[in-house]
């Protein structure tokens, strides 16, 4: 494993070294990051299936834009993790602050603690595993993918949703605009499973809700229904 | 954007360090607000004591011989101690809400940063660092703390529109937002005979509390009832002479984070201040909730 200490290496060196080894195709797949101190855009745009290890927490926009890298913080995570992730896996153990996944097309997002307001914002396909509880205003303006919740769910859970799926295993403090809650059909309950296996997270799939948009408050046809 | 720092101290064998602490703490958020900085330090009481803390932009005329005229005018003994722009004035605690006002008299132009029994404010314009190294703000001691550096978004960069606002006897507040409804508080907090200095906003919700609690509010009332009265975006932190407060809108947009230990309460607006902090690593870590009042009195 590669080491990189940010006690003596700056931002900028540690992003190239992480960018160059993703895309390079090397042997240098593991890397560790040490002293991240709430160091901003941390191990971010990793084009390339590496493994980086953050011991420590970090602040704004940790692994964004990430495409097939595993990330992984030992701490929590600031503003913005994972935002707009393209694909591959960001683990949190510990918590994660407000808008954590934005946005993003793909990829798995797991969060161990709790995540704050608006996660799962405006997300596009990402799947966001939530091992506690998510804060107001989650899953607002979701388009597509999955944000599951094992414990509870702010004000607002999924205004103006789109086609982005909802679980949750606790209580929701209340929905929002133009989400529903729906009947849990047995592919959900199999995408449900392999979701929280993937995360490692305990809990049965029998044991969540599904919400969704009721489709009132946005234009649906059938037709496009494969766009998302 | 600006960057808040506190900290609040339990174990007083930290006293000592609190500059030194809060100094490097509003050093690291520098780059959330670089135009001015200021800090709020609650020192020890002194028995029947009370300080005022004043400013200048031209300290040389005005704190000459300050110290003489304040006593003559107030018939008691008043020493001063002067650092760059500010000066700190103690005098008798019966004079404390009358200086003010007599200060302003005897120097046209000077202005008061706060009064009270423990609470000395200092703030001017520039990076946080250089304004720390001006007041000497590592060395200070004290029971708590709160700073600040501003971007500003809503008012003009000067000494006064820095934070913090202090509003009445060692009540301090600064502010990460911006308020929506401060013109209309402005006109009701005239009514109820408590006066603004500035076009800031901040300073609105500083007076506000202040009212509040002439009302007879506690810290923790008088937040609560914030929430009810202010618009806006904000995440305040608020010090009185024995306490230590935090609110957040609902909304939340604006960063919090605070640590908890056995020796302190900290917050930052971002977890980059509070990394060099004792014992942080196992320090109870969390984001305020949103709505939610937190306060600590000791």
């Amino acid at each position: 494993m590669q080491t990189i200490d940010l006690a003596d290496s700056d931002l900028r060196t540690l992003n190239a070294t992480l960018q160059a080894a993703a895309t390079g195709g090397g042997n240098q797949t593991a890397w560790e990051v040490l002293n991240p101190r709430g160091a901003h855009a941390l191990a971010v745009g990793l084009d390339g299936p590496i493994e980086v290890t953050v011991r420590g927490s970090t602040g704004y926009y940790c692994a964004g834009m990430n495409k097939e890298a595993t990330v992984h913080v030992t701490g929590s995570a600031g503003p913005g993790v994972a935002e707009n992730m393209m694909s591959g896996t960001v683990v949190i153990e510990g918590d994660a602050s407000q808008y954590a996944g934005a946005t993003g097309r793909g990829g798995l997002l797991v969060i161990k603690g709790n995540a704050s307001s608006r996660c799962g914002i405006s997300m596009k396909g990402i799947d966001i595993v939530v091992h506690g509880n998510v804060g107001h205003m989650s899953a607002f303006m979701a388009q597509a993918g999955t944000l599951v919740v094992l414990g509870d769910a702010g004000e607002a859970l999924g205004d103006s949703l789109y086609e982005a799926r909802l679980f949750v295993r606790g209580s929701v403090k209340s929905l929002g605009t133009d989400c529903v809650e729906k009947e849990m059909r047995p592919e959900h309950l199999a995408l449900l499973a392999d979701l929280l296996e993937r995360a490692g997270a305990p809990a049965a799939p029998e044991e969540f809700r599904r919400y969704g948009s009721a489709r009132k408050l946005y234009t649906f046809d059938i037709d496009n229904v494969q766009e998302y | 954007m600006c960057g808040i720092v506190g900290l609040f101290l339990k174990d007083e064998a930290l006293a000592p360090g609190l500059g030194d602490m809060l100094t490097s703490m509003l050093v690291t958020m520098t780059d959330r607000g670089p135009d001015s900085a200021g800090i709020a330090v609650y020192g020890a009481p002194e028995t029947g004591v009370a300080k005022v803390t004043v400013q200048s932009d031209t300290p040389g005329a005005a704190f000459d011989g300050l110290d003489s005229a304040l006593a003559q005018a107030i018939g008691g003994p008043v020493s001063i101690s002067v650092a760059d722009t500010h000066a700190v004035l103690r005098l008798d605690a019966a004079h404390a809400d009358a200086a003010p006002g007599i200060l302003r008299g005897l120097r046209p132009g000077l202005r008061v940063m706060s009064r009270g029994e423990t609470i000395e404010i200092y703030k001017e314009v520039g990076l946080p660092r250089d304004v720390a190294a001006r007041f000497g703000l590592r060395a200070m001691a004290g029971t708590h703390g709160i700073g600040h550096t501003r971007m500003a978004t809503e008012s003009a960069v000067t000494t006064l529109g820095a934070h913090p606002f202090s509003t009445g006897a060692d009540q301090c507040l600064v502010h990460n937002g911006s308020l929506s409804n401060h013109h209309n508080l402005t006109r009701l907090l005239e009514k109820a005979g408590i006066a603004v200095e500035t076009e800031n906003d901040s300073e609105v919700a500083a007076a506000y509390l202040t009212w509040r609690m002439q009302q007879g509010a506690t810290l923790g009332e008088a937040l609560e009832q914030a929430l009810q009265d202010l618009d806006g975006f904000f995440t305040f932190v608020v010090g009185t002479r024995d306490g230590f407060g935090v609110v957040r809108d609902p909304i939340a947009c604006k960063p919090a984070v605070m640590a908890e230990t056995d020796a302190y309460v900290a917050f930052g607006s971002e977890y980059r201040a509070l990394v060099d902090l004792p014992g942080i690593e196992t320090a109870r870590v969390w984001e305020p909730e949103p709505a939610t009042v937190y306060f600590w009195t000791r």
